[in-house]
């Protein structure tokens, strides 16, 4: 505890570091001149006008589409894929195998994609990014899942079968329930992925359906705009929200 | 009797199977069907001509390889080691005495620090870097700050350069490198330091020669977290460094969707991946190394 005197040093740069930049985009999503960088008395006008922009507003629905999608299948495909491993093997390479998308380079798998669905002739579009975002996805949740299932006790599901229930009750009335926390977790993770990523987007989505993070792209390559402001300080509060609250629901599972 | 428990035995080994097969099967399908393969065709694309409307044709070559070796691609290369290794650097500095500092918290503050830490992170990256478009501004804050207090006389130039660059990418990555020193440093054996501090040796002593090499994994594990996604980043060079400065990422990129040169984009992007796994190779020798010299101590 003395010492924790110079160690207070280290974290004040970090989050000084962290939080300023985002800081100075939220201040200045509220100012009322047109010209970015000259303070024009406090308003809210560019978050109307961000409401108003169709192209912001389509490539949301677009990223929640692909959002959406590509959860549900890679949350069903992780968790079968994560109890698959820990219970019907016990090979570190299949795991490895399976649990590499979560970390190979984006680019990598965004321009193997890329040569895959043009190679097989597929045309690009929300259903390429979401095919993609699943292979990820599936990694993460499966990771989750995994590490869940290390401290789960193998005993219950036997004493279930025991009983005389038969495998696909033992895995909707006792595997699924108590990994619930894990799935759902994982889920989370997915989505928030989803919704934020770019990179394989960029190179595996079609240009008539543009996801929000290529929207963005767009606008940020020309400059700094009020616009741009108010939807960053709008994606800050969206995502500081989830981070929290699934730092709230873990705990409470946890806790449970 | 005897043949009717091995029928049984073989029902439920084949049950066995089935479920095996049902569990495992999609997952690893999937896997194989869009990572592995799309690997595969790009490891294939490497050796093979540029098409003349995009894609790629026969015959089979080599010369996407010895293109490569022109000067000019080494220095994109070498220019994104270089850069990806001060973030690097910068991040340890940084970050280890954060991590090191949150460990000592009390209990409830840590869970709010390490929150904190990775808040930003799970912010959009677009945005993250957009700020900083606006911090380095040349109207910014940054400079009206540094002329307010009359420091400079006029603006500096600070967007559009690698310095840019390598803040966008700290920006970008430094909550993975406080997550997994953090790990390492709370899972230390606190017995050890104070053996070491009872033995005679100065706290300063101790961190050295037993909190930092027994920590060391972990450092490692953020080091190459920080350092794989800078390598391979194309969005922070070309938003903060302007397009001035090129990375591998940004050559990948180029081939694939302006270039429209695959064999040559493939041949670059197995460049940045060979060069990545020898990074994971090393990293995991070393882990083995002090793993196997604490469990022998």
């Amino acid at each position: 505890m003395r010492n924790i005197g110079w160690l207070r040093l280290p974290l004040l740069v970090t989050y000084v570091f962290l939080y300023v930049p985002l800081v100075v985009v939220v201040v200045m999503s509220f100012n009322g001149s047109k010209q970015p960088f000259s303070w024009g008395g406090f308003s809210t006008k560019w978050y109307g006008v961000l409401f108003e922009d169709t192209a912001v507003r389509q490539g949301l629905i677009n990223t929640l589409i692909v959002a959406v999608g590509a959860t549900v299948i890679a949350t069903a495909l992780g968790t079968l894929l994560a109890i698959g491993l820990s219970r019907f093997t016990r090979s570190a390479l299949l795991e490895a195998y399976s649990l590499t998308p979560a970390i190979i380079p984006d680019l990598a798998l965004a321009i193997g994609l890329l040569v895959l669905f043009s190679a097989i002739g597929m045309t690009l579009g929300l259903h390429s990014v979401l095919l993609a975002h699943v292979v990820f996805g599936m990694a993460f949740v499966a990771a989750v899942v995994t590490a869940r299932l290390g401290q789960n006790d193998p005993s219950l599901e036997e004493a279930s079968g025991d009983l005389g229930a038969n495998a696909m009750t033992t895995f909707f009335k006792i595997t699924v329930p108590t990994l619930l926390p894990a799935i759902v977790a994982g889920a989370l993770l997915v989505f928030t992925l989803s919704l934020d990523e770019f990179v394989i987007a960029f190179f595996t989505d079609g240009p008539a359906t543009p996801t929000l993070p290529i929207v963005i792209y767009s606008m940020v390559r020309f400059g700094v705009t009020p616009e741009i402001n108010a939807l960053a300080a709008l994606l800050l509060l969206v995502s500081f929200t989830v981070v929290i609250a699934a730092q709230r629901i873990t705990k409470l599972t946890d806790a449970v | 009797m005897a043949s009717t428990v091995t029928q049984g035995r073989g029902a439920i080994r084949r049950r066995a199977l089935g479920a095996r097969a049902a569990f495992l099967g999609p997952g690893l399908l999937y896997v194989t069907a869009f990572m592995t393969i799309p690997l595969l065709l790009v490891l294939s694309y490497a050796f093979l001509t540029r098409g003349r409307f995009g894609g790629v044709e026969l015959p089979v070559t080599l010369e996407n390889f010895a293109r490569a070796l022109d000067p000019i691609y080494l220095r994109v290369l070498w220019n994104s080691i270089l850069i990806s290794s001060i973030t690097t650097l910068l991040a340890l500095l940084i970050g280890y005495p954060t991590a090191y500092a949150i460990t000592r918290l009390p209990a409830r503050w840590r869970t709010v620090a390490l929150v904190l830490v990775v808040l930003p992170f799970w912010t959009n990256f677009l945005i993250r870097t957009y700020a900083w478009i606006v911090l380095l501004n040349s109207e910014g804050p940054v400079n009206k700050t540094l002329v307010n207090l009359g420091l400079i006389d006029s603006p500096l130039e600070l967007l559009y350069t690698r310095g840019a660059v390598i803040v966008g990418l700290l920006y970008a990555y430094l909550p993975l490198m406080i997550l997994p020193i953090y790990a390492s440093v709370e899972r230390l054996d606190r017995s050890l330091l104070e053996a070491a501090t009872n033995l005679g040796a100065s706290k300063f002593r101790a961190f050295f020669d037993v909190t930092l090499p027994l920590t060391l994994p972990g450092t490692m594990i953020g080091a190459i977290f920080v350092f794989v996604p800078s390598l391979g980043n194309f969005i922070v060079p070309e938003l903060l460094g302007g397009g001035k400065t090129v990375m591998i990422g940004n050559l990948i990129r180029d081939q694939f969707l302006k270039a429209r040169d695959w064999p040559f984009g493939a041949v670059l992007a197995l460049i940045m991946v060979l060069f990545l796994a020898g990074l994971f190779a090393a990293q995991a020798a070393v882990a083995r190394r002090i793993n196997g010299r604490s469990a022998r101590a």
